[in-house]
């Protein structure tokens, strides 16, 4: 279990938390002008990295706040934390 | 026959306090301070299990956790009774009774022996082999094998024992109290840190506590009294919490790590009534240290299993230890020193060493030499090729070792014995340091995994890092501990040590013997009856990956994991396979590292503690009028109120009826709440719910469906508007979490420039629901300043009202389609509101209803339940909901999925009422739904969703999905049955007044 350093909180136990998949994947702004494999593609495919994976997470047992972690899935290692809409500080 | 073996005293054991036990139903006697194990040896008893597969006759091998064989079930047929139980680590009390396991129907004559005969016909795989034949063959065996397979049995009555949880939070946690974990606390402790040691064992010392040697000394003592000392001091230190008997079952990454805590099984059974028996301890350390320690490797050659055959350093434990004799015959057959070491141990003790046969061939050390002195015959260069004996050893025969080690050579000379002390050499317990995602890297001098890479902030030392010797570990734990602590100046930097072990050895996995190896039993997995012929027999039927050979040898998945064969396995296919060991990768170490009871796992969680669960303000009214309740999520929901001995059909219709004719009160408090505030509260509904919400008048209620993205229903609900930029919504109960943690997402990630706040609110209110033609009756009572009429107050609207001086807020909504209100106020005045409710409805009949007669009057008027009417394939479209996805707006979470070609198909399951022919036949829900008998395989077409008999139309009714059931109306389908088939005809949903009569009546 691993401890997570929440943006607004610091640091607390994964189990406050909730994983929310894969990070900076952008809700199309017209979905109606998408065909059907661009609306699929945005709806279904992710990435599933062994290694360095951006991800987001939600403090729900906490202040209830989305923020983005950068996690080596190889090894669980946090290589950083930081908040929705800002760019990704380790690439 | 029973003998006492009991030699010199021992002061790790109290001979004034004598235990009596009973194994196998016999009684024994033992001291203060035994194993069972011990007090076993003690009697003279080794035979004390039979193997899993063959049903060998077993003995105890070890003095540790490792053991594989003497596993036995105490107090058999007691709602204490527990199985798996390591002879070897259970301490003896007065009453205790252990019987051995996988014996049938005792250990000295067993049935399953007979395996032991067959055992050509039980290769590696049998039992996946086993699957392959015809069934009916499997049918024949499985009665034997069930019968004599298995380890141990399982209580049947509650257990009556007290569990529970600790967290711990510590600078250090040091693992292992061996002369290297007693460096390593004491260094973190006396450096002012937080210091947690633990101890699987009820002694702090590991092995070195007991040696009484002048070959191993320190600072001029022999090393057991000097770390004795040690000890003593580390036990003053007040930052310092030492606990025994408490094994590390899983060390997690980031320094998690659980650890279970023996109170209560070394006590008497009158004592252990009333206490915590284990606790867990939930511990996240800044630091760890490892020092696990070392097991000795056994060494595997034919017939290397038999009762009588131990581990050299159990030899010795139990001798320096406990003062217990293993034999009075022994021998020893070693690759290393460490025989040397338990003989010379023994020969101290005036115990008989009749020879050692020692696979190294050129080999001087100081403890060979002190050994020879004494008339021990040392055969150098030799193996052992066989054993003999059936319940005991009583002979092995010897021979000489080619030049290679592949080969015997020479006569075969026989010797008698009753005992066999066997090393093969020393591994690392790594198992938790790989647990935390360390990685290992193969030391090729010794033939050993060590720790190469940490995941986390922590260290390995001692034995479990590779160094054997008290020299080494003396040179080398100093060092690395004033490096790990960033230390200028540790204590242990000028300690003198002197260690007479020569650290040679002579590495052969599979000894060689003059049998052909297909005739041969030479055991790696002692539990699981491995042999290393099964091994070969999986690489030549094509098994590579050691995970593979795992699984089919079934090689280390037993309840000790494989803790004293796994290397050789691996040994063995490295070599077969011509494979470097370092490549091969080990198995992984799963946790527990031993195992845990559930009780351990579960603590205090038990009985109505299971599961926390919620309740609502009017909960024990409730309670007070009979209600049975149901569990929806986390909360207890009055499901039926029985009357005079009603069962909940008679019940739920006597419910339903009196909501039609005459009024009805539900507890609706459990529905979610939200609280949604702010500027862009009308557009931000707009783009969550299909239907358009931006015109909604204040005051007004609307009933809302929301989407998955993917286009499926998700939740629905009545949202009221109570201000300009103020709203609230209702959930589903099950749903409310969840729902709110969906809305907060797109409000922080996809739409943060939007003005909404969001608040649970569902706690805050309680909500009490009248319903039925006579509940504007009630409501003019208990709110008689409030204008009910339907200018005023029509359906789907809202008003603020005042009972007395309390504020509530009054909706006309309906779930049952009958004219109804809920009254929602503060939590605290819910049950008073309630106890008005009923007060003002008793000439009425006003009668209390459940969730069950909730679901029974929404399905007459077709309306959905999220969840037990959909799942997550269900569009609004499918529903037949048409009318709530508004075709005008942009954009709405899910409409884009809804032009998808897939969900446009016209033959999707779509939501229906089904009738059935006999008005009085009930359908199970869950039933599935087929149009053609006769076709093979019949095509299902769908599964009933909801079923009721409905007293209010006197028949039977229900919902179901079904593909392509919209174009399906008036057409007969069947719900084939196990003892019948019944007929239904599809219909429109809306069973009970389409018009919407009853909402103003
Ligand atoms: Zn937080």
């Amino acid at each position: 279990m691993f401890l997570i350093n929440c943006p607004f909180c610091g640091e607390r136990e994964q189990s406050e938390f909730k994983a929310g998949g894969e990070a900076h994947i952008i809700r199309p702004k017209q979905p109606s002008e998408l065909s059907d494999d661009q609306w699929a593609e945005y709806l279904f495919m992710r990435k599933n990295i062994k290694g360095v994976q951006f991800e987001r997470w939600n403090h729900i047992h906490g202040c209830r706040k989305w923020f983005n972690i950068v996690r080596d899935t190889s090894n669980d290692e946090i290589k950083a934390v930081y908040k929705m809409g800002e760019k990704p500080p380790v690439g | 026959m029973t003998k006492n073996l009991r030699v010199k005293t021992s002061k790790f054991i109290d001979e004034t306090y004598r235990i009596s036990f009973k194994f196998n139903g016999k009684l024994y006697y033992g001291f203060k301070g035994d194993t069972l194990a011990s007090a076993l040896l003690a009697n003279n008893v080794h035979l004390v299990g039979r193997s899993f597969k063959y049903h060998r006759p077993r003995g105890i091998m070890t003095a540790g956790s490792e053991e594989p064989n003497a596993i036995v079930q105490l107090h058999n047929n007691t709602s204490r009774t527990e199985p798996n139980v390591r002879a070897t680590e259970i301490e003896i009390y007065e009453g205790l009774e252990a019987s051995s396991q996988n014996c049938w129907p005792s250990v000295s004559f067993d049935i399953g022996g007979i395996n032991n005969i067959l055992s050509p016909l039980l290769p590696a795989g049998f039992y996946y082999k086993t699957f392959m034949w015809p069934a009916s063959f499997w049918e024949k065996y499985e009665y034997f094998i069930r019968k004599s397979a298995g380890l141990g049995k399982s209580p049947t009555v509650p257990d009556p024992d007290i569990y529970e949880h600790r967290y711990i939070h510590c600078d250090v946690l040091v693992i292992g109290a061996g002369i290297s974990g007693i460096m390593a606390a004491k260094t973190a402790a006396k450096n002012g840190l937080r210091t947690l040691l633990i101890e699987e064992k009820s002694y702090l010392g590991g092995s070195t506590i007991y040696q009484n040697s002048d070959h191993f000394k320190i600072n001029n003592q022999t090393s057991g009294s000097w770390l004795e000392k040690e000890i003593n001091e580390i036990k003053k230190i007040k930052n310092l919490e030492i606990k025994t008997r408490t094994s590390v079952a899983a060390y997690h990454g980031y320094n998690f790590l659980l650890a279970r805590e023996n109170l209560t099984d070394h006590l008497p059974i009158e004592k252990k009534e009333n206490k915590t028996r284990h606790r867990l301890l939930k511990i996240r350390a800044k630091k760890v240290i490892t020092a696990t320690g070392s097991l000795e490797r056994p060494l595997i050659f034919d017939n290397n299993d038999r009762p009588g055959i131990l581990l050299s350093s159990a030899i010795k434990k139990y001798a320096d230890l406990f003062g217990v004799s293993c034999g009075e015959k022994n021998i020893f057959f070693t690759n290393n020193d460490s025989a040397y070491e338990t003989a010379i141990s023994l020969i101290q003790k005036g115990i008989n060493v009749k020879a050692i046969i020692d696979n190294r061939e050129e080999i001087e050390s100081k403890l060979i030499y002190e050994v020879e002195k004494n008339n021990v015959e040392v055969y150098k260069g030799y193996t052992v090729t066989n054993t003999f004996g059936y319940r005991r050893i009583n002979k092995i025969s010897i021979m000489q070792l080619s030049k290679d080690g592949q080969k015997v050579i020479g006569s075969k000379k026989e010797l008698s014995c009753d005992c066999l002390g066997i090393s093969g050499g020393w591994t690392p317990a790594v198992h938790l340091f790989t647990q935390s995602g360390g990685k290992l890297k193969f030391r090729e001098e010794d033939q050993v995994f060590i720790p190469n890479t940490y995941s986390s902030d922590q260290l390995s030392v001692g034995a479990c890092n590779g160094d054997f010797t008290i020299d080494l570990i003396l040179s080398n734990v100093t060092k690395s501990l004033k490096h790990f602590f960033n230390l200028k100046h540790i204590e242990y930097e000028n300690t003198e040590v002197l260690s007479s072990f020569n650290k040679s050895k002579r590495n052969i996995w599979l000894l060689p013997s003059d049998k052909i190896l297909g005739k041969t039993k030479s055991f790696v997995d002692y539990q699981n009856d491995a042999t290393a012929k099964d091994i070969k027999l999986a690489l030549r039927e094509g098994f590579k990956s050691i995970e593979h050979v795992k699984r089919y040898t079934t090689t280390g998945m037993g309840t000790d994991q494989g803790k004293l064969g796994n290397m050789h396995a691996l040994g063995i296919i490295s070599e077969t396979a011509e494979a470097k060991m370092g490549e091969l990768g080990t198995t992984t170490f799963r946790p527990p590292y031993t195992p845990l009871t559930f009780g351990t796992l579960v603590g205090r969680n038990v009985g109505e503690y299971f599961d926390i669960f919620r309740k609502t303000p009017i909960h024990e009214w409730h309670v007070e009028n009979n209600a049975e309740f149901e569990n929806v999520g986390q909360w207890k929901r009055a499901w039926y109120y029985p009357k005079n001995n009603e069962d909940m059909h008679q019940a739920v219709q006597r419910e339903s009826k009196a909501a039609r004719e005459s009024v009805g009160i539900l507890d609706a408090s459990t529905l979610g709440k939200i609280d949604i505030q702010g500027t862009d509260a009308s557009e931000f509904l707009n783009r969550v719910y299909t239907n358009a919400w931006s015109k909604l008048n204040i005051g007004k209620c609307r009933y809302g469906l929301m989407l998955n993205e993917d286009g499926m229903v998700y939740d629905d609900g009545v949202t009221t508007r109570l201000g300009e930029n103020h709203y609230i919504m209702t959930t589903t109960t099950g749903g409310a979490a969840n729902v709110l943690s969906k809305l907060e997402d797109y409000l922080q990630t996809e739409w943060p420039e939007l003005d909404v706040y969001l608040t649970s609110v569902t706690d805050h209110f309680a909500t009490v629901s009248v319903c039925g033609p006579n509940s504007k009756k009630i409501i003019t009572n208990v709110i008689p300043d409030l204008d009910l009429s339907d200018k005023s107050f029509p359906h789907m609207s809202f008003k603020n009202a005042k009972i007395g001086n309390i504020h509530c807020r009054v909706m006309r909504i309906s779930f049952t389609g009958e004219h109804s209100y809920e009254i929602n106020v503060q939590a605290n005045y819910g049950r008073s509101v309630w106890e008005k409710c009923m007060e003002a409805g008793k000439d009425f009949n006003i009668t209390p209803y459940g969730t069950e007669t909730m679901h029974l009057l929404r399905a007459e008027k077709g309306f959905i339940i999220v969840g037990q009417d959909t799942d997550a394939t269900m569009t609004p479209i499918d529903l037949q909901m048409d009318w709530i996805v508004s075709k005008k707006k942009y954009d709405f979470i899910g409409k884009r999925s809804l032009y998808r070609s897939d969900t446009m198909r016209e033959d999707r399951k779509q939501l229906v009422g089904l009738l059935t022919e006999n008005p009085n036949e009930v359908l199970e829900e869950g039933a599935q739904i087929v149009a053609d008998i006769n076709k093979s395989p019949i095509e299902m077409l769908g599964h009933v969703t909801s079923s009721y008999f409905s007293p209010n139309l006197n028949k039977s009714i229900a919902l179901g999905v079904v593909r392509g059931g919209k174009n399906m109306m008036g057409k007969k389908l069947i719900i084939p049955m196990e003892k019948k088939k019944i007929n239904v005809i599809v219909t429109d949903p809306v069973f009970l007044d389409k018009e919407n009569k009853r909402l103003n009546a």
